[in-house]
């Protein structure tokens, strides 16, 4: 490779990086502009989390075929960045297959598995393209995805395929033009790969130099793809593949049927029960923050980099039961609306305009109060999630902001309110007949 | 039958095992009633010693917390941990999933720290022991039955054994339904949906749910939660399935454990 090309190859790469590491600073930025939350505690468990559910992918194990075809693209591209390495060192040395003379006769080999595992690639993305088109499943079809979150779907799934298949055309062409004994190729003889050699037959025909400029151009897409596709991530649901494991990681650890607790109401309605406490407590100042979740910023970091998180996969809302029964509810909306908001808020805060200014907000503009109240806190969401979200801890901040900020409640809800205030059930019934159950 | 009352235990000087924390739906609803009674003489029959709060127990706050009413939740959450504490409680038996969630998941944090147990699982511990004697051909022996999870014991507490642990002692056979265990389908009544109306959809949850519950063939859909029992007999009623013969039957499983003692 000549210097010009090493340059080129710098320059591009340093753009790219660049251009990633910009976008991923202005998402963190969006994401910390969530409420604080200690989530640092137990980190051994932390750790299972992370080690189970996002790198063993445990949750994804509850439908095995579509699991194991999951495993098999993840696997793919975790392993064959390995070669990625080696391609972006030779790209920066202006070497090519840097890696063979240091690993002598297992570099073979190792391209032969990488090859293995780019064909599984694209036969696990083409079976993942038929299912989102051919199959009946109706969380992949949902009118939810109309636009570009479904447009996103295939474009990932083409692209990776694209990848694969010029890594693979890179392959071929090398191979046979180390047949041929021809030029620089001739030096890095590696034999032919199983997987690739399939593509022989096609390129057989072709002249040397032909070949060797199919060989160049491969290499520089299939590089230069992967850091568009890096580009592309922070604009996709594709995020998933790098928030997963922070998201793992962070998983909130308290028991699944455990709201989380609002401490300054609980300090206020001691101090409202014990009056001594108050006294004692008057001099610390309150700090004054609304009640529940309005808008993004209202929820906690890990709400938004949940956001940041979410595939769209859907199997939160197909085994929701507000959704199967119809109503307007879908975990995953919530999701979608809470990152689409997130993104116009960092989008104003890039222009100088903060979130109160822009008059909208989570609530009403992106999620309705009638799919907050479909909710029947079953947990549904949050137990099938494959990497850790939970809607809803979202629909619930977001109905205490409703009942605590605007009093707004359905009329058979105020009157619950009023019964436990005043009688100490739901139902209006005295006490006393907390004792007359055995005669009735 | 007499109810023994925490206070008149304590003004005796003594101190029950467990208190058997009813629940509001276990004390005025008429059905959940039925379910309150049979555990009580379950806890006769297997010599527990045990109490009620009576008059001093007050909502647990689990529906005006979902709702979104912490205020209101912290205020019944303070004066049941005050009365609790004041008695001295370590040990409290519930038959209701969303009691025993709050009492066992959200009552720590606020200072309240019982043993908190769900009555299949107290159920099966006694069976365990041999303390509930069961009877021969019981009413349920070869029956086909099937097992509703309640989300608040299944999902959000992991409670998948107990109650069917508890089913299999009766020689009944089991018929799960599709969505069993972690993959339940709601009853349609948590997160406060008991107390208001079903928002609009294509359906009711509760219909959807008896629905799959009646295609297993069963003669008793077995329920462990006042709620989730209310959304299935309402279900049952409006298939049609509660008056023709042979009707099936909607019953807590200490309903039937209890028709079943020796």
């Amino acid at each position: 490779m000549g210097l010009l090309q090493q340059i080129a190859f710098v320059l591009m790469s340093g753009i790219f990086i660049g251009c990633f590491a910009w976008s991923m600073k202005s998402i963190r930025r969006n994401i910390l502009l969530g409420r604080a939350e200690d989530l640092t505690d137990r980190k051994p468990e932390r750790l299972r989390n992370l080690l189970l559910q996002a790198f063993g992918q445990r949750k994804m194990f509850r439908n095995l075929w579509v699991a194991i075809l999951h495993l098999v693209i993840y696997v793919g591209f975790f392993i064959i960045n390995l070669e990625v390495l080696e391609i972006v060192l030779d790209g920066v040395l202006g070497t090519h297959r840097l890696f063979m003379p240091l690993l002598g006769p297992a570099y073979p080999w190792l391209i032969q598995a990488f090859e293995w595992l780019a064909a599984g690639v694209i036969v696990a993305c083409l079976f993942f393209l038929a299912r989102r088109n051919l199959w009946p499943v109706k969380r992949l079809q949902s009118a939810e995805l109309d636009g570009w979150p479904r447009k996103d779907a295939h474009w990932i799934l083409i692209v990776e395929i694209l990848l694969m298949g010029l890594f693979l055309t890179m392959n071929a062409s090398d191979t046979l033009l180390q047949s041929r004994g021809y030029g620089d190729y001739a030096q890095h003889t590696t034999g032919s790969f199983w997987v690739s050699s399939w593509l022989h037959p096609l390129l057989e025909g072709l002249s040397s130099t032909t070949l060797a400029g199919l060989e160049r151009s491969a290499w520089w897409l299939h590089i230069a793809g992967i850091f568009a596709f890096l580009n592309y991530l922070p604009r996709s649901k594709h995020l998933h593949i790098l928030l997963a494991f922070p998201n793992a990681w962070y998983v909130r650890l308290s028991p699944a049927g455990a709201m989380s607790n609002m401490s300054d109401v609980q300090q206020e309605v001691q101090y409202a029960l014990n009056p001594t406490l108050a006294a004692e407590a008057a001099a610390a100042p309150a700090v004054a923050q609304r009640f529940g979740a309005k808008d993004v910023t209202d929820l906690s970091w890990k709400n938004l980099m949940d956001a940041y998180s979410c595939t769209e996969c859907g199997r939160c809302t197909a085994a929701c039961p507000a959704s199967q029964t119809g109503k307007q509810l879908s975990p995953r909306r919530i999701m979608m609306a809470t990152r689409d908001r997130l993104e116009e808020v960092g989008a104003g805060i890039s222009r100088q305009v903060s979130p109160q200014e822009d008059g909208k907000s989570l609530l009403r503009d992106y999620i309705s109060e009638e799919a907050l109240r479909a909710c029947t806190t079953c947990n549904a969401c949050v137990t099938e999630c494959p990497v850790g979200i939970s809607p809803l801890d979202i629909i619930l901040q977001m109905r205490r902001y409703l009942v605590m900020e605007e009093g707004s409640a359905p009329s058979e809800w105020t009157m619950m309110f009023g019964n436990v205030e005043s009688s100490f059930a739901p139902w209006k019934i005295g006490s006393e007949e907390r004792e007359t159950w055995a005669n009735a | 039958m007499g109810i023994p009352i925490m206070s008149e235990w304590k003004a005796r000087g003594e101190m029950p095992d467990v208190l058997f924390w009813v629940g509001c739906a276990g004390s005025f609803d008429p059905r959940a009633r039925r379910v309150t009674k049979a555990l009580a003489g379950i806890l006769e029959h297997a010599g527990v010693s045990y109490a009620i709060l009576g008059r001093e127990e007050m909502c647990t706050g689990d529906p005006v917390r979902r709702a979104g009413n912490e205020f209101l939740f912290q205020m019944m959450a303070h004066q049941n941990i005050q009365t609790l504490d004041s008695y001295g409680v370590k040990r409290i038996v519930t038959a209701c999933p969303h009691c025993f969630n709050t009492l066992r998941n959200e009552y720590p944090e606020l200072g309240g720290h019982y043993e908190v147990l769900h009555h299949a699982e107290f159920l099966q511990q006694l069976l365990d022991e041999g303390r509930i004697l069961l009877r021969e051909g019981g009413p349920f022996q070869g029956r086909k039955v099937t097992y509703h999870d309640s989300c608040y014991l299944g999902r959000a507490n992991a409670i998948y054994e107990a109650p069917r642990k508890v089913l299999e002692a009766l020689d009944s056979s089991l018929a799960e339904m599709g969505r069993c265990r972690s993959r339940g389908l709601c009853c349609g009544a948590g997160g406060a949906q008991m107390f208001k109306e079903e928002e609009k959809g294509e359906r009711r949850i509760n219909q959807e749910r008896t629905d799959e519950a009646l295609a297993t063939g069963a003669a008793v859909v077995a329920a462990a939660c006042p709620f989730c029992n209310t959304m299935l007999t309402d279900g049952v009623k409006a298939a049609g399935r509660a008056e023709v013969a042979p009707p099936v039957e909607v019953l807590d499983i200490a309903e039937m454990i209890a028709a079943s003692l020796a």
